[in-house]
């Protein structure tokens, strides 16, 4: 599978490290699935950690888009932290780095949550 | 494959292991054509948007398609094809991603993708009916390949022109 995804609990925010690629298919899938769980769980205050993601699409930005509209809907708040610079330069040149809140220290994405 | 290839062949399944398969491809082509990392990136990438527009779009995922991939290397450019089988479309009828209401949309960066990324970008009707996106990235001058290769930032510059 191209990505792996897991998640632990700081508080009242679930952080989900992701590591490897998302693009179309597993990858994009694998997202989706995670981040729908989550919801389905009534977690709602999710942090993705993208660390370790190296290669993202076009797929898988709608699929990082998507989550954040479904996190919105149900009231919640869906943040990234620690991009690499490929992952940066593509949400920059998308206008979607200023969509998204996006931390490069954890505590701080953390404290962000209210 | 051989390093001597200028001009290379494949058609593909309608499958989203295509995907990986075209890029992978062009990649090893790129690398021996002397790009540096960050052009050989933007070309994988290229490649990657250009085959799943064809996929999704242009065949609409149905498996008795098939989609034409061809990669020519001249000396002065990579110059890389992709033609579906589907219905074909107009560049102008492709909404901007960067407009305000297509920010949130969870489609569309494929074309501006490629756009941003290569130095020539275009699509015309293929030969056999469908789509033809055509594309190519400048060679890099003898010795000059490096990790940070500028060509994607020259494009950006004639895009904001």
């Amino acid at each position: 599978m191209s990505l792996h995804a897991t998640h632990r609990d700081a508080g009242q925010v679930t952080v989900v490290d992701l590591s490897g690629k998302i693009t179309l298919g597993d990858g994009s899938a694998l997202l989706r699935k995670t981040i729908r769980g989550l919801l389905e769980d009534q977690r709602r205050r999710i942090l993705l950690n993208l660390a370790d993601v190296d290669y993202i699409d076009s797929s898988g930005i709608g699929e990082l888009v998507s989550g954040f509209t479904a996190v919105k809907n149900q009231s919640g708040d869906l943040k990234l932290l620690h991009l690499t610079k490929k992952v940066k330069d593509l949400l920059q040149i998308t206008k979607l780095y200023t969509v998204f809140d996006v931390f490069t220290d954890e505590s701080a994405a953390l404290r962000s949550f209210t | 494959m051989a390093l001597t290839t200028k001009h290379l062949e494949m058609t593909l399944e309608t499958q989203v292991e295509s995907v990986n398969l075209a890029e992978e491809m062009c990649l090893r082509v790129a690398e021996a054509a002397g790009f540096g990392e960050d052009d050989c990136y933007r070309i994988g990438m290229s490649v990657r948007e250009g085959v799943i527009n064809a996929f999704h779009y242009g065949n609409e995922e149905r498996p008795e398609k098939k989609i034409h991939l061809a990669v020519d290397l001249t000396a002065e450019k990579m110059i890389i094809h992709v033609l579906d089988e589907g219905i074909g479309f107009k560049l102008a009828d492709v909404p901007d991603p960067l407009a305000e209401e297509n920010l949130l949309s969870t489609s569309g960066r494929g074309i501006f993708l490629m756009r941003a990324f290569m130095d020539e970008f275009d699509v015309v009707p293929g030969k056999t009916g469908g789509a033809e996106i055509v594309m190519s990235k400048k060679l890099p001058a003898p010795g000059s390949a490096s990790p940070n290769g500028q060509s994607g930032q020259n494009a950006t510059r004639k895009r904001e022109a």
